[in-house]
């Protein structure tokens, strides 16, 4: 698949819907790989499949808060600086680039390390959404350790990190990330080729781009976005179901922060009746949606707040009292669904009580559409 | 006395107000030379409230020509710029996202310097004062007056950025310099892009408040005057000169405030139909609620405090066909190209009176109207006017709507989803009601880290500072309230980081306080 310089609104839009709430503004993202393509001209993205089974393929990424890189934006260099690092210290050069997740921020970072540097960018990513933590990737899952891991910052100050486990190593990453002001660049999961072949969620970048360019037709048409965007998702292999669990207002909104997450809960009331409720909540990403007392959706499957008419991705950051939105469940790729990875991705990883329910198979089927 | 001025894209609208009783009001046109039209006005007003030049206390007046000089890039100054935060931020350079035309007719130079701090306060890199007087030089080289300086997390310590400026002002003694911390929030290119903006008006602010000065000194009045900013509250008119980027989007929250005033309501819907649109907005605490998403002016992103308002194309002037009212209007022709007062064009207006709804103009021009015709052209306007009220309600139930703005005719005496529909007398104005009693106000923005102060202590101080600015802009003491604090946990910093927004706001010691 090509990306040209008119895509990357697109795939930013589509970016910022996967990223569930959370995965930081993919905007930042959008003006650096413009800024990038601008110089070096359209990105032509790999297939997994076409990568040797013997090369090395690694992850690049932003660790830390996304609001801190709103404010303290890179200098360029921190991305290729860290993959150089790593790539030193394994001996070996870097074949292709890897996305850890597709939703947020961290979809547009590896497009502007592979159109800077001209290595390619492979079509899909280690979550098929946003995930807080390091260890919560599929490459994770089957097997691939983390490390060795390089993070560097705005001066090149770069860290290698070896570690017995990944848990671990988000660990001392996050704290190493703290000393480095809150943001960093990361290179990790150094794998083969074969390696990522095995673990990799395929052509998830191609879903975020059509996922935006969807959007932005059925804008542009004035033909109901939300519906649109549902109708799209049933057409693709992604996911298994995507439905509309909600249309409402928020009249209720809590947020604090523990343990360095943004954790809280929204309170929806219907459109039509406001005695018809939604609670979701969310620790960066939204977790978990309960209407009126049953399930509709939970991690890892994905929890997408949507502004009501234009379908706008509305991040955690950007919730407020008033908005009018619709709440879109999405189920998650069956390789986040499995028992092997519902133990790193599952609902008890982030403090919830309920079991996972695939959104299928939850008591609420969903909302009828409303039309105009 | 205090004279509230609204400079409208077609009217000049004045009203002379003492304590809370509205002496006088009246619409006038817009001229082509504002200040003529802003002098026939008040001139006019206080005639009509009888009472004398030297009653007044003050002028305040709300304009949206700064507003439409940027987006019609009209009379603007190329701005050097100065970001302070290298090696950080390079990788997009000040201005990265303008529309081209808007970058040509602002851009004049750019550096990124050492300087800036990281979230925790510590500095990124120590200021460089010989790069700093370096670059100075050069702007004053190339002929540049006007100086935009940026920081990385500027607004955790104003200290680099004033530094920087007062190094500037060695060099190029007399310019104008923007300091970005003084304008906008957190998030850095927005922030400076506010700044750049606010650069790059000010000289024209320097005229357009110099000559509201003069008009007002050619009528012999000696109050001082005010200018309303986008939140409701006012600047003193030398603060317009330095932030006139303070000035945008200040009409539809002066009829919110105005709305606000004239009915005793602080917690409503305010819907105000103009010639061509309706904006409507929440009040809440008596202040029109701000939008939570960047808005675009010109193009270009920004992180202003601007009013929550849905706008949509319907207004006494609206084009009325078989299918749709507006979005196109006769805008300011109304007076000529209405049916009802002589025209050939069925507007808005015209379905209002054959409805019985107003009763203006000569309504025998509408005696070909079918019934149906009028009935359904009514129908549509009524649910245009309930969907947009509905949209912006943030809870079901009860809400109050006010209606004003010379357009509010068109709306029926009861609206779905209006518990209670108010429609104060003085509608037409209230635009310029809202500038006559805006208040002043001050805000923090600040990263706040909870484990190390206690969310008590640390919001306690914050609020002290929000009410010592309202105070050092202008506010009596006494009279400054707290009325919005909003905290945003910074995820994956440690330390309970917390972004906390708090706003006070106060009275001016106006002598004459009700």
């Amino acid at each position: 698949m090509k990306l040209t310089l008119e895509d990357v609104d697109d795939y930013a839009t589509g970016a910022a819907l996967l990223g569930t709430g959370g995965g930081g503004d993919p905007y930042i993202g959008s003006l650096l790989l413009k800024q990038s393509m601008q110089a070096s001209g359209p990105l032509e993205l790999a297939q997994a499949d076409d990568i040797p089974d013997d090369a090395l393929v690694l992850v690049s990424a932003m660790i830390g808060a996304p609001t801190v890189m709103m404010e303290k934006l890179p200098s360029g260099d921190e991305a290729i600086a860290s993959v150089q690092a790593l790539e030193s210290y394994l001996g070996k050069k870097a074949h292709a680039i890897l996305a850890a997740e597709i939703g947020g921020l961290n979809a547009l970072l590896p497009l502007v390390v592979g159109s800077t540097i001209g290595l390619p960018v492979v079509d899909g990513d280690g979550m098929g959404r946003a995930f807080p933590e390091l260890q919560m990737v599929t490459y994770s899952i089957e097997g691939n350790p983390s490390t060795p891991l390089t993070l560097t910052d705005e001066f090149g100050n770069t860290v290698l990190i070896q570690a017995k486990d990944d848990p671990t190593a988000e660990k001392f990453a996050r704290s190493t990330v703290v000393a480095m002001g809150a943001s960093a660049l990361m290179a990790c999961y150094p794998m083969t080729g074969a390696q990522m072949k095995a673990s990799i969620l395929r052509d998830t970048l191609s879903v975020a781009l059509g996922v935006g360019r969807a959007i932005r037709q059925a804008r542009q048409a004035q033909a109901q976005p939300v519906h649109q965007l549902l109708d799209h998702f049933a057409d693709l292999d992604f996911s298994a179901s995507a439905r509309l669990l909600f249309e409402g207002k928020i009249v209720d909104l809590k947020r604090e922060t523990t343990a360095g997450f943004a954790v809280g809960a929204i309170e929806l009331v219907g459109l039509d009746d406001p005695a018809d409720q939604m609670q979701i909540r969310f620790q960066n990403e939204n977790l978990l949606a309960v209407r009126n007392g049953e399930l509709c959706a939970i991690v890892p499957d994905l929890i997408c707040i949507v502004d009501h008419e234009t379908a706008e991705p509305i991040t955690t950051e950007g919730l407020r009292y008033g908005q009018r939105v619709s709440v879109l469940g999405i189920a998650a790729p069956p390789a986040l669904r499995t028992e092997k990875a519902l133990a790193v991705v599952g609902p008890k990883n982030f403090g919830l009580e309920e079991p996972f329910i695939p959104l299928e198979d939850t008591a609420i089927s969903g909302i009828a559409r409303r039309n105009p | 006395m205090r004279i509230g001025v609204d400079v409208g894209g077609t009217n000049t609208d004045a009203v002379a107000l003492e304590g809370a009783e509205i002496l006088a009001s009246i619409k006038t046109a817009t001229t082509e030379d504002i200040s003529a039209g802003v002098v026939n006005a008040i001139r006019d007003v206080v005639v009509l409230s009888g009472k004398r030049v030297a009653d007044i206390n003050s002028v305040m007046i709300g304009t949206t020509q700064f507003t439409n000089a940027f987006v019609q890039a009209r009379g603007l100054e190329k701005v050097g710029i100065i970001r302070l935060g290298a090696p950080a931020t390079r990788a997009l350079p000040p201005m990265v996202a303008w529309p081209e035309a808007m970058k040509a007719a602002v851009y004049g130079n750019a550096a990124i310097l050492p300087g800036g701090y990281q979230v925790d306060g510590s500095p990124i890199t120590p200021l460089d004062t010989a790069a700093i007087k370096q670059v100075a030089r050069e702007f004053a080289d190339q002929g540049l007056e006007t100086v935009a300086i940026s920081c990385v997390f500027g607004p955790l310590n104003p200290d680099a950025e004033k530094h920087c400026a007062e190094t500037v002002a060695e060099i190029m003694p007399g310019a104008s310099i923007t300091q970005a911390t003084d304008i906008g929030r957190l998030g850095l290119l927005e922030r400076e892009s506010a700044a750049i903006m606010n650069a790059s008006l000010r000289t024209l602010a320097g005229k357009v408040i110099d000559a509201f000065g003069d008009a007002l000194a050619q009528l012999g009045i000696t109050a001082p005057l005010y200018i309303t900013q986008n939140d409701g509250t006012l600047m003193q008119s030398s603060a317009v000169k330095q932030f006139p980027v303070l000035t945008f989007a200040s009409g539809p929250t002066n009829s919110m405030r105005g709305a606000a005033f004239l009915t005793g309501q602080s917690e409503a819907i305010v819907v105000d139909i103009g010639g061509t649109t309706t904006d409507v907005g929440v009040l809440s605490a008596g202040f029109p609620r701000e939008s939570s998403i960047n808005v675009d002016i010109g193009g270009v992103r920004t992180n202003f405090r601007m009013p929550d308002i849905l706008s949509i194309g319907l207004g006494g002037g609206s084009l009325v066909t078989d299918d749709a009212i507006g979005p196109r209007s006769v805008g300011h022709a109304i007076t000529e190209q209405a049916r009802v007062f002589g025209g050939e064009t069925l507007t808005a207006t015209d379905i209002a009176v054959a409805s019985g709804r107003a009763e203006i103009g000569d309504a025998s021009r509408l005696a070909d109207l079918a019934p149906e015709q009028v009935r359904q052209a009514d129908t549509k306007i009524q649910q245009m006017l309930a969907e947009s009220i509905d949209r912006m309600k943030t809870r079901s139930g009860d809400v109050v709507v006010i209606l004003v703005g010379g357009g509010a005719i068109l709306a029926a005496d009861e609206l779905p989803g209006a518990d209670q529909l108010l429609v104060p007398e003085k509608f037409g104005v209230a635009n310029a009601v809202g500038a006559a009693i805006a208040q002043v106000g001050g805000e923090i923005d600040r990263v706040v880290s909870f484990e190390q102060v206690g969310r008590e202590e640390a919001l306690a101080s914050l609020k002290a500072s929000a009410i010592d600015q309202a105070v050092r802009a202008g506010a009596q003491r006494e009279s400054t309230e707290i009325v919005d604090i909003e905290e945003l946990p910074l995820a994956y910093v440690p330390g309970q980081s917390v972004r906390v927004r708090v706003k006070a706001v106060g009275d001016l010691p106006l002598g004459e306080q009700a």
